[in-house]
């Protein structure tokens, strides 16, 4: 028999802790379903997407209700659509709206997928894509779009940079009703990992099986109430307890992985070991933070401790499950994160610090609203600062901000749901648009060179 | 297949009465039982073996939750799996 104090805990983690698995991401590969007519194609990959994901909310509900744990999202990662158009041509916003369709008719919040690769330059396909990303994300309300932009093997593309922070801010203005929505469901990423299952950058990268399960687990509630009862120790100690924490976390999330894979019929990939907050309060990475010590996230500190939290998670989780992958880390979407929300108020926490968490984390900047007048060099500045730390780091970091139309430093925009609500940060005011229209690659580093 | 049924709550007579006619009435057999007072909370625990159960899962949870709230008390039954994965290597 099992021993009455573990049964309680793994209770509480659950109903007053916020553990979850936010979760549980099937990867379709759509390469079968390229066709010069771009309407046979469309109907292909509305009849592949619907036969292969159709059980997937059921049975993730049936997981849910078994072992009492919350699957919070079921969602569906696509080939990246780029190399559809690059065989049908036409309009790729065909494919966003028959994406959309999809997702409707099998019940999935998102679908991830209207993406391009173009880390070394374009190929048929990309440039058509890219360009047709705001008027997807204006047209759908469940399709993510995500552009890679640099690796560590390739360097940056810095035309696509360049391309990017046009891209991001037409999203913004034609969803300026929907608060910018459209921004906030496209990211751009450098060193982007294939079999990510957390949106908005997840795609079924083509390395991948046909079909596959993938598994995003959370638990920052956990984790902080852990570090709660432990006001005194010493950060071994503090690595220590979020090592057996992210531990406990993973093994459900291994588990429900499993199960889920058993009872679709699909190989299960990868657990995605990451930290991820919601609005809700007592699911904050900030909070975990503010419990190892800080007064407030994104004071001097925050870097060393979110560094040692990031480590401390992947190490406890590693153990727990025979696969890990996607993004791994903790993340800290601004929006999306009552702790960061308020340091972000009170002015405690900056771009620049931001930019700073996100080289010792994952992912990057994300879910972090702008002044509405931020101009598209800008952006792509942004974006090319992050792939920077990506590409020197080996690492995963990608760019999710939204320009909010229309209104100025200290208002706010207000998503709803998971995506939360923030403030409009304050960016520096000084032009990069000279080294932006340069154009042109940054070469891969030396770190590339590991042959 | 084995589950775990938790029941929390402010401690009062007729507790385990009232879960094991539930299991019994739908053919679960309880395996163990155990009782202790944590926190000021009275904290019941109970593996059964629900494989001869005459109604499914959802259902078999759906009466626990539903006498849980006619008591008073928090019932809970969840796949033991979640419990062995967590705390056992």
């Amino acid at each position: 028999m099992l021993n009455i104090g573990d049964i309680m805990e793994t209770i509480k983690m659950i109903q007053n802790e916020n553990l979850d698995i936010r979760t549980i991401t099937m990867g379709i590969s759509l390469l079968d379903c390229a066709d010069p007519d771009i309407d046979k194609a469309c109907e292909k990959v509305y009849n592949k997407i619907v036969t292969k994901a159709g059980r997937l909310v059921e049975v993730g509900e049936e997981i849910s209700k078994l072992y009492g744990i919350p699957i919070i999202n079921k969602r569906v990662s696509v080939t990246p659509i780029s190399m559809l158009v690059a065989s049908s041509g036409g309009d790729p916003v065909k494919y966003a709206l028959t994406l959309n369709r999809a997702a409707e008719a099998i019940g999935v919040n998102f679908i991830g997928g209207f993406s391009a690769l173009v880390h070394k330059g374009f190929s048929a396909g990309d440039k058509e894509l890219i360009a047709a990303i705001p008027e997807a994300m204006a047209k759908t309300t469940r399709v993510c779009s995500s552009v890679n932009v640099g690796s560590t093997k390739a360097g940056i593309n810095m035309d696509a940079v360049a391309m990017m922070g046009h891209i991001v801010r037409e999203a913004a203005e034609k969803t300026t009703d929907a608060d910018c929505m459209g921004a906030a469901k496209i990211v751009v990423l450098c060193n982007a990992p294939e079999d990510n299952p957390f949106m908005a950058g997840a795609f079924h990268g083509v390395g991948e099986p046909d079909c596959v399960i993938n598994v995003g687990v959370s638990g920052p509630g956990v984790v902080r109430s852990v570090l709660e009862k432990h006001p005194d120790e010493d950060l071994n100690e503090v690595a220590d307890l979020i090592k057996k924490t992210a531990f406990k976390i993973t093994r459900v999330g291994q588990l429900v992985g499993t199960e889920a894979s058993k009872r679709l019929g699909v190989p299960f990939g990868i657990i995605d070991l990451s930290l991820a907050p919601t609005p809700a309060v007592g699911d904050s990475v900030a909070h975990i933070l503010e419990a190892m010590g800080l007064e407030q996230c994104g004071t001097h500190g925050t870097t060393a401790a979110l560094a040692m939290l990031n480590d401390a998670v992947k190490k406890g989780g590693v153990m727990a499950s025979s696969n890990v992958g996607g993004l791994s880390g903790a993340f800290i979407p601004v929006s999306e994160d009552a702790g960061m929300i308020d340091a972000a108020r009170a002015g405690t926490l900056s771009l620049e610090k931001l930019e700073a968490m996100t080289s010792v984390c994952s992912v990057g900047l994300d879910m972090i609203v702008i002044p509405g007048e931020t101009p598209a060099e800008v952006i792509s500045a942004i974006i090319a600062d992050e792939a920077a730390i990506g590409m020197v780091n080996s690492k995963t970091t990608a760019v999710r901000v939204i320009p909010a139309i229309g209104r100025k430093e200290g208002e706010e925009l207000e998503f709803g749901g998971l995506f939360g609500s923030g403030p409009v940060m304050k960016i520096n005011d000084k032009s990069p648009a000279k080294f932006i229209a340069r154009g042109g690659r940054i070469p891969a580093p030396m770190q590339a060179l590991k042959n | 297949m084995r589950a775990i049924i938790s029941v929390i709550g402010k401690d009062t007579f007729g507790i385990l009465a009232k879960v094991s006619s539930v299991c019994s009435e739908n053919r679960a057999n309880i395996i163990d039982v155990t009782q202790s007072v944590l926190q000021e909370m009275f904290v019941m625990v109970m593996m059964v073996d629900i494989s001869d159960a005459k109604c499914d899962f959802s259902t078999l949870k759906a009466t626990l939750e539903k006498t849980g709230e006619d008591i008073g008390m928090q019932i809970n039954i969840m796949h033991e799996d979640i419990f062995n994965s967590m705390h056992r290597i």
